[in-house]
């Protein structure tokens, strides 16, 4: 597997990070050195053997169905590069 | 009065308690130093003014005998800690401005044990780098030199500026964050002691997320003693973190027996890679031979999966990290560079915002999750990482801890390992299994390159067994007798 | 029955299935404690979770967890005690995360049915492919500013239940008669209040059309529709839509469309057209969420009756008709109603007076059941009335409007009003003797073999008497005089 400019091109556009036409090429050796020694990953045998998502041995604990946060919009916008009257904002949308 | 930055964080509580001299004097001996250490660049975000508010504050809780376990103990916090109105970054120019409204649990819970809070300190862009070479606020400066040579070494990462602080002294002890052996491989480069406790140990709340499944806070200091008393504090359940186990934190330092007798430690093979540097080798078997002395009995084991987990976890992580890091988007806090439209604005945001190493890591990431590869890149890497923690349950079940070198080398020169990013990737060769499979590892000094530079050996334990890991590891640092010191060349 | 397009080449028939998304009743939200209620100001329902704060991680509401179990009961669906929470990525304005946290793979609910019920008592039954719960994204406002849209992120994080159907409506009825099932079962269950101004449900609708007998053809979604009516036109519109093309020779596009119910019709949205890839993988911030038997059961045992079991048991133990049965239980609320007026009652006259009278009156009015002036029991007591032979039947509607009209109890009507049936016979008879003397002519008429007049006497009668005259009573002495 190995990845062409055009698959960079739209895994950068997925990660919504914008890469020059220029430095496209560059990119896709870069990751292609990496996917590439990542292939050795390929002589392990794995059948039979469930993917290890969390290392911690334990259930999911849950949480009691109480109010008990938010209600600071004040902190929660304090830190926003746009907006006003409460909300957040953005370049308009056009659906 | 002595220089009160040379003590230990264990002799700083003692003569805080004795009332040798106050917190203010203790923090203040630290302020001086980290405004001379400006140099290592070490600090991104100073905080002196809050250090003496907090320091007076301490004395006073002391003199109603209300000392914490920290008490008075002056420290540097990774910049990956979120903490309330004191700038928090990650590194990354994409956090620009970003002021938490919240405090970290771990950050907390050192206040509320007394700690006093230096500054924040540097590290690789969102903790992604083994050399603090990635970070927007600039490279990390390693106080140690090579013997007869003037040029600059890295400090290892991503705890860098953690680690660069500690060893100067300008710090009496920091926090640090290890994914993959970023407190373990930069403690290793600077001489000092650095733990990653078990995953769920600490509470991953209000830490900059790089690898959930992996990220784990822990402690870095000059002696296994300290970071025994920094851990004992930072650790505890958080409801908040649903990995956060709920266990009771025991008393680290009790474990500090000295006594090591009958207990097995195991060396595993695998770790003796190809092109090992024959220094290297030379002091895991001083090591071994160390603990040997010391009563223990050294098992040979195998860990056959060794050699996978580098690849594994350059796929896994940054899959965690592609998703993690979508949040940065130029809406709610930090960066925003304005587009066209939406998507235009964050594609621009996040091109200017992330530097090049996050960037790669976030294509890798992105690809490795995306449709048609999934299964032959990241589930292929979660079985592969399920066969290594096997590994080591399969050693556990014959060994109490694990030893091993903590990094294939000392300290290296900045941009030595610039061009390729895998040459990097191979620092955390001997930190990345046990990451995977979320145990606790020590890294101690045992001694110094022969160019002069400290290096690092790594104790490994069962999961939630920190406390043997402490216990061969006071009695390795013992041995080892590490005493050497950087010159302080950065005071000028 | 089914919807048939006649085309030139023949029958086509429609082919629906539905997403429906549910609010689930709970007080806070999936993954934090904030307020899951509707209709704050902005942002003031969010915590720093909600808002994806850096450092800031998921803990699951247990509520949200017991919702969906029951709710997956209701559904005669399998219940799964392993469930994964994956993310799903993303990236858009009100979804703060980059990513929503859904279930993918294994969802908490798998295979379930619903009994739809169509015109004329009749019933098909709809399959379930899965339940599964996920965050719900904020809200953009694009008409607050000329060049800004503005993000509200009260609902981010609520919980929503995703209900899957499977593709096995075939008419605009059928999945309106399906999303109203729905309704009705999750608000017996008490799992989501089924509120679809307030975007507590809302569907997202698949159509595809073939001719009969023919593999499924292309399927086109129309998203977040809110209205069980636009539903219906948005389907019509776009089963057309597709035979035309297909008709002409074209192809449908596997696409995601805009319900424009203004326009009446659906359009493409291509802002949404370019190839997603939501590289699901399990949240590593979460672990699989578990539970055992016990829970379930212990869920199952407060499970309130359902409307079908509710239906059957009205038919078969009150011996309502279907239709009556039918539309008692469609809302708990009237089915508690009515059977609180039903106990110890005719059921077939409380299910006339319910269905009859009070929704007559309540449509009038524009009121809902709870808003209702009359209770079940003060309905029980004027149909007590009735059957104690104090008021008559057509006495006793009055005495309602007054009641509705005024709050007032019944008794106080009829006392007040001295609407008290007369049984008296000497009284009656007078009555009818009257009547008979001022009408001769009718008399001769009904004894010539003219049966049917004998209704006229009767309301002769009873106008003489204010229809306070015991309907039986006269009848009894009536019956006799007349056929001498």
């Amino acid at each position: 597997m190995s990845l062409d400019k055009a698959t960079v091109a739209k895994v950068a556009n997925l990660a919504r990070i914008k890469i020059e036409e220029k430095d496209l090429e560059p990119m896709a050796a870069e990751l292609n050195n990496i996917l590439g020694w990542v292939e050795q990953l390929g002589e392990v045998d794995t059948d039979n053997v469930e993917p290890m998502t969390s290392v911690a041995e334990m259930r999911l604990r849950w949480r009691a169905d109480e109010v008990t946060d938010g209600g600071y919009v004040e902190d929660v916008v304090a830190n926003a590069p746009g907006g006003e009257d409460g909300y957040f904002a953005v370049p308009k949308v056009i659906e | 009065m002595s220089d009160l930055t040379k003590l230990t964080i264990a002799a700083a509580r003692d003569g805080l308690a004795k009332g040798d001299f106050s917190s203010r004097e203790l923090t203040a001996a630290h302020i001086t130093a980290m405004t001379a250490s400006k140099p290592l660049n070490a600090y991104i975000t100073e905080t002196p003014e809050q250090a003496v508010d907090a320091a007076t504050a301490s004395d006073a809780r002391r003199a109603k005998g209300e000392a914490g376990k920290l008490e008075g103990i002056p420290l540097a916090i990774k910049d990956l800690f979120c903490t309330k109105g004191v700038l928090t970054t990650a590194a990354s120019h994409i956090l620009d401005g970003f002021t938490p409204h919240y405090e970290s649990t771990v950050t907390a819970n050192l206040w509320g044990a007394g700690a006093v809070m230096l500054g924040k300190v540097n590290l690789d862009e969102f903790a992604m780098g083994s050399s603090n070479e990635t970070s927007y606020y600039g490279n990390v400066v390693n106080p140690w030199r090579r013997d007869g040579d003037e040029s600059a070494l890295v400090p290892g990462g991503s705890s860098g500026g953690s680690a660069s602080a500690v060893a100067s002294f300008s710090a009496m002890g920091a926090t640090g964050t290890d994914t993959g052996g970023s407190i373990r491989q930069p403690a290793s480069f600077t001489g000092i002691v650095g733990m990653k406790p078990t995953y769920g140990r600490c509470s991953r709340w209000g830490v900059v997320a790089f690898a959930s499944s992996l990220d784990q806070p822990g402690p870095m200091a000059r002696t296994v003693r300290d970071i025994a008393i920094m851990l004992e504090s930072m650790a505890g359940f958080d409801a908040k973190d649903s990995t956060s186990v709920n266990m009771p934190v025991p008393n680290f330092e009790n474990a500090l027996t000295g006594d090591i007798k009958g207990l097995r430690i195991g060396i595993p093979k695998e770790y003796r890679i190809d092109g090992l540097s024959d220094e290297i080798d030379a002091l895991w078997q001083k090591g071994i031979d160390w603990l040997k002395d010391a009563g223990a009995e050294i098992v040979d084991i195998s860990l056959p999966h060794t050699k996978y987990a580098l690849p594994a976890y350059y796929i896994i992580a940054p899959a965690e990290a592609s998703s993690n890091l979508a949040r940065y988007d130029g809406v709610r806090f930090g960066l925003r560079v304005e587009g066209k439209d939406l998507n235009d604005m964050y594609a621009s945001t996040r091109a200017e915002g992330f530097g090049d190493e996050v960037k790669r890591r976030l294509l890798i990431g992105t690809y490795a999750l995306s449709a048609g590869y999934y299964d032959a890149y990241y589930l292929k890497a979660q079985k592969v990482r399920a066969r290594i923690a096997e590994d080591f349950r399969q050693a556990y079940l014959n060994v109490d801890a694990i030893l091993t070198p903590t990094a294939p080398s000392a300290a290296f020169g900045f941009g030595e390992k610039g061009d390729d990013p895998l040459e990097m990737y191979l620092n955390d060769v001997f930190t990345v299994p046990a990451s995977l499979a979320g145990l606790p590892g020590i890294s101690v000094p045992a001694g110094l390159s022969k160019e002069g530079l400290p290096l690092g050996l790594q104790l490994l334990g069962k999961p939630f067994d920190e406390e043997t890991v402490f216990r061969v590891a006071g009695v390795l640092e013992e041995a080892a007798g590490f005493t050497a010191k950087p010159t302080d060349w950065w005071r000028g | 029955m089914g919807m048939i397009i006649q085309g030139a080449t023949g029958d086509w028939e429609v082919v629906i299935g539905l997403e429906v998304h549910a609010q689930v009743t709970t007080k806070s939200k999936l993954f934090s404690g904030a307020s899951a209620e509707y209709g704050a100001d902005p942002n003031s329902q969010v915590s720093f979770v909600d808002a994806a704060m850096p450092g800031m991680l998921p803990v699951i509401n247990e509520m949200a967890v017991e919702q969906a179990v029951r709710t997956g009961l209701g559904l005669n669906a399998k219940i799964n005690k392993f469930s994964v929470f994956d993310r799903k990525n993303y990236f858009y304005a009100d979804l703060p995360q980059g990513y929503q946290i859904s279930q993918f793979l294994q969802p908490i609910v798998g295979e379930g049915k619903i009994i739809i019920d169509l015109k004329d008592g009749e019933t098909r039954e709809i399959g379930i492919t899965r339940l599964h719960l996920e965050q719900d994204a904020g809200k953009s406002l694009h008409d607050q500013h000329p060049s800004q849209t503005f993000v509200d992120l009260n609902r981010s994080g609520v919980p929503l239940m995703e209900i899957v159907s499977e593709p096995d409506m075939r008419s605009p009825e059928e999945a309106a008669a399906y999303v109203k099932k729905l309704r009705s079962i999750v608000r017996y269950l008490g799992t989501c209040d089924g509120n679809m101004e307030e975007g507590s449900m809302r569907a997202d609708v698949n159509v595809s059309v073939r001719k009969p007998g023919e593999a499924y053809g292309t399927r086109c979604e129309m998203k977040n529709i809110n209205s069980v009516r636009f539903m219906q036109q948005a389907i019509i519109y776009e089963a057309n839509r597709q035979v035309d093309i297909l008709e002409a020779g074209g192809t449908v596009d596997q696409e995601t469309r805009l319900y424009d119910p203004d326009k009446g019709e659906t359009r493409s949205m291509r802002s949404k057209e370019e190839a997603h890839d939501y590289r699901y993988f399990p949240d590593p911030d979460l672990l699989p969420l578990e539970f055992d038997d016990a829970f379930i059961k212990r869920i199952s045992e407060t499970l309130p009756e359902l409307p079908d079991d509710k239906k059957a048991r009205f038919i078969s133990e009150l011996g309502l008709s279907a239709y009556d049965a039918g539309v008692l239980v469609t809302e708990k609320e009237v089915a508690d109603y009515f059977e609180a007026v039903a106990e110890g009652r005719d059921a077939k006259l409380a299910a006339n007076w319910v269905i009859g009278e009070l929704f007559g009156n309540l449509n009038r009015t524009g009121k809902d059941l709870s808003e209702s002036p009359v209770g079940a029991n003060a309905l029980g007591e004027l149909i007590d009335l009735i059957k104690d032979g104090i008021i008559s039947n057509r006495i006793a509607k009055e005495v309602f409007e007054e009641m509705f009209d005024t709050g007032k109890a019944a008794g106080n009507i009829v006392e007040e009003k001295g609407l008290k049936q007369v049984s008296d016979t000497g009284a009656i008879e007078a009555a009818i003797d009257a009547v008979i003397a001022a009408n001769p002519d009718k008399v001769a008429e009904y004894r010539g073999g003219k049966d049917k007049l004998f209704g006229f006497f009767m309301g002769q009668v009873m106008k003489a008497t204010q229809g306070k005259a015991n309907p039986g009573v006269v009848t009894q002495i009536l019956k006799p005089k007349l056929d001498q």
